[in-house]
Order: structure tokens, then sequence, then C-alpha cells
């Protein structure tokens, strides 16, 4: 999506002349982030998944939860990753291949808010301190694109990972054992929300669509928790931000996420 | 990089930080301009523990060609660490974790570079951890912003970086290794001094939004302090009047 042509330039003229007046070119307000859509338990086979819609934007997650040796350094902690990749079906320039740069740093920094949210207690998925502990892995697929993949890959994540249950094991002749038929809740503590934000011209939009997102000069990504704290946050883009931008921001990612958070909590509910 | 065993104490009764510095007070900084012969421009930064060795190319042909933009010139930055530069041996591979700090350092460094007026051309930035202490982001591109200056490359304004960060529910300036693996939050900052722009900020870790703003205000005035050591560097070589 780097490709930068003659009609894109052309969209970004309108995209500004439109802002000057305080309006975006899909009708939104400059802070409504796109309609979600949550449809959670879509992939039966994994212990949680969701499809999520952001707008045009399609992705959909699976959690996979099953027990795995330990970090050296961190016997007593569980594991837990998040992925993101962009299927070739979500865009005509998207190719196979190992990921660029943009698709590490976008599997990164959902991975990193969800993380350092602790949404998931992991000193609770201990099998056996030091030998066995219970991995739950999140992956991604990006199956359609229309711009701001960060927070639709993190709303997809969050609510895979609220649908999730566990399976059970136990430690029994040095190995961990599934327990037939029984499921517990994955230890959640808290529901992360991402917001990103992009910054065209002096305008700062929320939840930028395709063309919003190739228009735009620098973006910025913040993750609040349940309690209204920020948590992560990754500025990009090939622009800079004031120092009262950034506050602004800061201020616009919890609002704006505690909606969506309702939304999450809706999904959950509504899957049980 | 893996939690630590949160033994050591980070700040104690006196507000002394682990390493002796108080809330506020960055780690020693040294940088040089140039030092290197073949590159266009240099420096090397040391950033308390962290040794950095900076060197540019360009403007220079595009290879492969593909990637050459007739509009403007490009930036291309490899921020790598050497195997010996950490404790346990760092496979030499470029890791994921390699490949965004490259990433950001390319975009905090572009609004500071004229590019534009190189159409068709390269500006190669490749910055060598030689030795990792925490905090090599921001150290590599305060590095880099000096490197870019000596190779004589047109620029609206330095990028000084340094991170601000919560240990012991604390708000301090310039987090190392420890207080970054044992501590609460790390906000590595970039920001050009004279266009009051941020242009490198991330995050890890809980902050409550007084926090936050706090942690921003401390960031920035910490990177008016390496602006000051930067623009120092560059006189030094320049204009200094040493008699070698």
């Amino acid at each position: 999506m780097a490709s930068h042509t003659v009609i894109d330039e052309l969209k970004r003229n309108q995209i500004l002349e439109l802002l000057e007046q305080g309006k975006r070119v899909d009708g939104r307000s400059l802070d409504e982030p796109r309609e979600v859509s949550i449809e959670t338990n879509a992939i039966p086979k994994a212990n949680g998944s969701a499809r999520v819609r952001l707008g045009d934007t399609e992705v959909v997650c699976g959690v996979k939860i099953q027990p795995d040796r330990p970090f050296p350094d961190t016997g007593d902690k569980g594991l837990f990753i998040c992925t993101a990749e962009l299927l070739p079906l979500s865009h005509p320039t998207v190719e196979t291949g190992p990921p660029g740069p943009e698709v590490i740093e976008l599997a990164r920094v959902v991975d990193r808010g969800i993380r350092e949210s602790h949404m998931i207690d992991v000193s609770q998925l201990v099998i056996e301190k030091d030998k066995s502990v219970i991995g739950v892995f999140a992956d991604n697929v990006v199956v359609d694109y229309d711009g701001n993949l960060f927070d639709a890959c993190s709303y997809a994540a969050t609510a895979a990972l609220l649908s999730s249950k566990s399976p059970k094991w136990n430690w029994v002749d040095d190995a961990p054992t599934l327990v037939e038929g029984e499921e517990v809740d994955v230890p959640i503590t808290t529901i992360p929300v991402s917001v990103t934000m992009a910054k065209i011209g002096k305008h700062i939009i929320v939840d930028p669509n395709g063309d919003e997102w190739a228009s735009m000069d620098a973006r910025i990504t913040i993750t609040s928790d349940s309690n209204g704290n920020i948590c992560a946050l990754q500025k990009g883009g090939d622009d800079g931000f004031t120092q009262d931008e950034i506050v602004q921001c800061g201020e616009i990612s919890v609002r704006v996420g505690a909606k969506i958070r309702e939304k999450l909590k809706e999904a959950q509910q509504g899957g049980q | 990089m893996g939690g630590r065993e949160a033994t050591m104490v980070l700040m104690d009764e006196n507000g002394k930080r682990c390493d002796g510095r108080t809330v506020d007070e960055p780690r020693r900084i040294m940088i040089k301009a140039g030092g290197l012969k073949n590159a266009d421009g240099s420096s090397y930064i040391e950033f308390g523990d962290n040794k950095i060795l900076v060197g540019v190319f360009g403007p220079r042909d595009v290879h492969p060609k593909h990637m050459s933009d007739t509009d403007t010139g490009i930036l291309r930055v490899r921020y790598h660490m050497e195997p010996f530069s950490v404790g346990e041996r760092k496979n030499p591979a470029p890791s994921r974790r390699e490949i965004e700090i490259s990433k950001v350092i390319k975009e905090a460094l572009e609004p500071a570079v004229m590019l534009e007026k190189f159409p068709r051309t390269a500006v190669d930035v490749f910055i060598e951890v030689l030795q990792a202490d925490g905090g090599t982001r921001c150290a590599a591109l305060t590095a880099a912003s000096v490197a870019l200056a000596d190779a004589g490359i047109p620029m609206r304004d330095m990028v000084a970086a340094i991170a601000a960060g919560k240990v012991a529910d604390t708000v301090i300036l310039d987090v190392n290794n420890e207080e970054d693996q044992a501590g609460q939050a790390d906000m590595p900052i970039g920001y050009m001094p004279n266009l009051e722009k941020i242009t490198l900020l991330q995050l890890d870790g809980v902050l409550t939004p007084e926090e936050y703003k706090k942690c921003v205000q401390v960031g920035v005035d910490g990177c008016k302090l390496v602006y000051e050591l930067q623009k120092k560097a560059l006189n030094d070589k320049y204009f200094g009047n040493k008699g070698d």
C-alpha cells in the first residue's frame, strides 16, 4: 500500500479541502470511528475467535491455547503471543512472502497493546513451574483492507480472547495431561482498546479509512485499559506531533476507547 | 527482554535511583561528530553504557533502482545490534525488533531531512549498536541526527531523543536497562526542539492520564538537554579550536 499514484494526490487534496471545513470523506466527524461489528466464536475449532469489521477493514482472529515450555527466565509465567498477517486476498498490492517492516510493526504494536495492559494474567497460566506453562496464541489475519489495521487487529484479538475458553491440564508423570471435558475461563484482568489517529495537515482524525490512511502525514496509536489509563503507544509516519497534540490524542483515545470497550463487552456477552 | 527478579531497589528513600541518579538526571552522554573516514558523515555516542556508531552515505544512487522516487530522495535506516552487544550472544541476523526500530527511527528522522532536494537518490543511515544498556533507540536516533548533519545533508532541525518513564510510582528521565526491565513504564521520545515537533514516541507500561502528560513534558525537557550536546558535538568538530 506504499504505492503513491496521481489519484492518491488528488484524493489527498480532496480530503484536506473537506477537513478545512471540518468534514471527512465518508461523512464522519473527526473523532468518530467507523462502525465496528464483532462476531465471536466464528471459528469453532479455535479456543476463541472473532471476526471483526471496522468499516470495510475485516480481520479474523483465532486463539489457540496449548501447553508450551516457559521462557528460561520466566518459569512462573505462561505465554501470550499475538501475531498479525496480511493475506494476499486483502488487497491487490499485497504479495506472498516474508512480512515487510509495515506488517512486522503492525504485529508488534497489536501485541504490545494487549501485553502491556496485562489483559491476560500470565501468572495463572502455569501447569508446573519452570517445566510447563500454558501458551495463549492470538493470530490475526487481515482479509479485507480499508485502512487502520492496528485497531481492527487489536479489537479482533481482544474480542477473541474475551470469547476464549481454555482446556485444562494437570501435571501427571512429568507431562501436561489434558483433563477431558473440562473448560476453564482465561484469566482476564482488563479490556485494552487501541485508538489510532491520523494527522493530515494540522487535523487529527480518529480511525482513518484507506484513502485517509494513504493521505496522512503521521499517525499515533494509543491503547488504554478499563481504568482509563494509557498502557501503550506508537507514533508512526513521516511527520511529527506537537506536545499539545500528543496530550490531546491521549484524551481522545481514552474517550473513544471507552465507547468501543462497551461494544467488546456486548460481543462477549452475546457470544456466551 | 524478559522479566528479571524485582529484588532490586529502583528508588531509595532519598529519591536516588539504582545507579545513583536523581529522578530528572540523565546518564553520562558523550557525542562525537565524525570519526569514520569512508562514510560521508558519521558520529559516535556513549549514552550511559550504550556505545553506538552511526555512518551516513549519500545522497547517492539508489540500488535497487525500483526503490528510487522521481519526486524526492529516500531515507533508508538500518538499526543493527552486534552479537556481542548484549549479555547473551545475539543472533546477527536482523530480528523483528530491529526491523521495527529501524522503521521508527527512519520515520523520526524523515521530517528533519530535506529529502525533496535530492530526487532519485537515497540517503543511507547505518546504525551499529556496539554495546547496549537500555535506551538504544533514543541514543541511536540522537547520534543519527548528528551523523546526518555531519554528512552536510540539508536539515530543518536535528532530532534529539531520550526516554521518560515510571519506576516506583515516580516519573523519571532516561530509563536505564534495569529500570526498563523492572520498572512500570518506558516512553522513548524523539523531539525537534526548534520546530517543536515530536517525531518518535512509543510507550509500554501503564500510566494514568496525569502521568502521561508529565512523562511527555519530562521527555521533551530531556530532549532539549540532549539537543545542546548534539550542537556541541558539531561545534567541537567544525569550529573547535583544539590544537590537533
